[in-house]
């Protein structure tokens, strides 16, 4: 653990600044410029990653922004058990999500061989193929975009947080004081807006990396279409003995993890709460509906089947030669 | 010529009645998809505990929904067929069947934006969502005044 300080410590004033640098208004891969509008997916290889955290500064940077600003005092809100979230004090918060910290540094150690080995792994949205967050939004402010993205609007969001509680890693993190509820019933609907990674699809949009993935020092992240970058990810955990996470994970993600080692066995080793995601095994979320979409569509069959069938009995119990409409 | 009373059949008077209880379940489920019921301790009520379940709740919103689009199929049909033989239709009744189609409609493209691989625009997802919240608000504001005002959906044919 020290010896990982002090290595992060060190790389924090040398090899990310140096790759920053380096790596500055680096384009996207030349497959996915432009709004093409495919699936992009990101390929992360804990292998490579060394904790430096100049994702996380990138992020905040590039992202300020768009971060809240919320005022003070917060209106009051009813009932007494609506309770205020505010990170505005807390920005340089690091170790977890916040409004204010889209992606942080998960560290596990964990026991390979009888050796103890220390991992870290960049964590924030897993921007989901079919993503509950947008699907169960009850405002259309959470939106999967075409190119894979899952965002949330700062402008329509209300901060109920049903998109937080829906997401198997509970990802998006709320601020009160700010957005849209301020304007309709500050006290007695919504709670301000929630924040997560947006993939930095504005910069996505003009052909540039994500700020993650352009300032990292040991390329740890890739981005591509999504077949690509499974196929990948199968190259290197065929070629490792590894491990993917994320590939079937809520029927599908736009983020891959690439490992040597279990993700059971990660997902054992992080320190998970509130705002620190686990790896666990997810079941797609959505299966039910999708399934009971296909009831939608055999339900009206079977009324007009219904309503067919007793209008050829009623027709059949008639006197021969009766009219139907007198 | 005198308008007369229709006399619902059997069949029928149940139907309603399952219509009446399926749309108080649709009702019910679709305000519980915005996070109100904890905020508001419905959740708390006693036996009320799963509403707090987005998940249930959806899945509950979505079995309703395919229940609703076979019962509304059937008196589509049944109305073309025999129906408007024996009744018709009154004019709140226009007014119920424009909204519920609204309501119909607007929770197609909601069911199909959810499905994997359907992308709407952001403009038209905003749209549907609100639109599927009104006309199910203008549609419970609508039969309330009708049933104050004792406004049936059919009247007998004039004699």
């Amino acid at each position: 653990m020290s010896t990982n300080i002090s290595r992060r410590t060190f790389l924090k004033g040398g090899l990310a600044a140096a790759g920053a640098v380096a790596a500055s208004s680096m384009p996207l891969p030349a497959s996915v410029k432009g709004d093409t509008g495919q699936e992009l997916a990101t390929l992360i290889d804990i292998r490579k990653c060394i904790g430096c955290e100049a994702c996380v500064e990138a992020c905040q940077e590039v992202n300020a922004p768009k971060f809240p600003e919320p005022k003070k005092p917060y209106p009051k809100m009813y009932p007494s058990r609506v309770k205020v979230s505010d990170w505005s004090d807390k920005r340089d918060v690091m170790d977890r999500l916040t409004p204010y910290n889209w992606l942080f540094i998960q560290e596990a150690t964990v026991t390979v061989d009888g050796e103890e080995q220390t991992y870290t792994i960049p964590r924030r949205c897993m921007h989901c193929q079919n993503p509950p967050c947008a699907d169960l939004c009850p405002w259309g402010a959470a939106r999967k975009l075409k190119n894979g993205i899952t965002r949330i609007d700062s402008d329509i969001c209300l901060g109920g947080a049903k998109c937080e509680k829906v997401c198997p890693w509970h990802i998006p993190q709320r601020q009160t004081g700010v957005g849209l509820y301020l304007d309709i019933l500050p006290a007695f609907a919504g709670n301000g807006v929630m924040y997560k990674c947006d993939r930095c699809y504005n910069r996505i949009e003009k052909g540039e990396l994500p700020a993650c993935i352009e300032v990292c020092p040991e390329k740890v992240q890739k981005i591509g279409p999504r077949d690509e970058i499974v196929k990948e990810a199968h190259a290197i955990a065929k070629q490792i003995n590894g491990y993917i996470y994320g590939e079937k994970e809520n029927g599908g993600t736009n983020t891959i993890y690439v490992s040597p080692v279990p993700f059971d066995k990660l997902n054992v080793a992080v320190g998970k709460g509130p705002g620190k995601p686990g790896l666990q095994p997810v079941k797609d979320s959505m299966a039910h509906a999708d399934n009971l979409t296909k009831a939608m569509v055999i339900a009206p069959v079977a009324g007009v089947a219904a309503a067919v069938g007793k209008f050829y009995a009623a027709s059949k119990k008639r006197p021969h030669g009766e009219e139907v409409n007198k | 010529m005198k308008a007369r009373t229709y006399e619902l059949t059997l069949t029928q008077k149940w139907l309603k009645r399952f219509y009446i209880l399926l749309f108080v379940v649709m009702a019910f489920t679709g305000f519980g998809q915005m996070p109100i019921f904890k905020r508001y301790y419905i959740s708390d009520i006693p036996g009320l505990g799963w509403s707090a379940d987005f998940y249930t709740t959806h899945y509950i919103h979505y079995l309703g929904a395919a229940l609703l689009l076979g019962l509304i199929m059937y008196w589509i049909i049944d109305y073309f067929a025999s129906g408007r033989s024996e009744f018709k239709l009154t004019a709140t009744a226009y007014v119920r069947i424009i909204l519920l189609a609204g309501i119909v409609i607007t929770g197609i493209f909601r069911v199909l934006k959810n499905l994997p691989d359907v992308v709407f625009s952001p403009g038209f997802t905003l749209f549907i969502d609100i639109a599927h919240l009104g006309f199910m608000m203008l549609y419970l504001f609508a039969a309330l005044i009708f049933l104050i005002f004792k406004s049936k959906w059919t009247k007998g044919i004039e004699a």
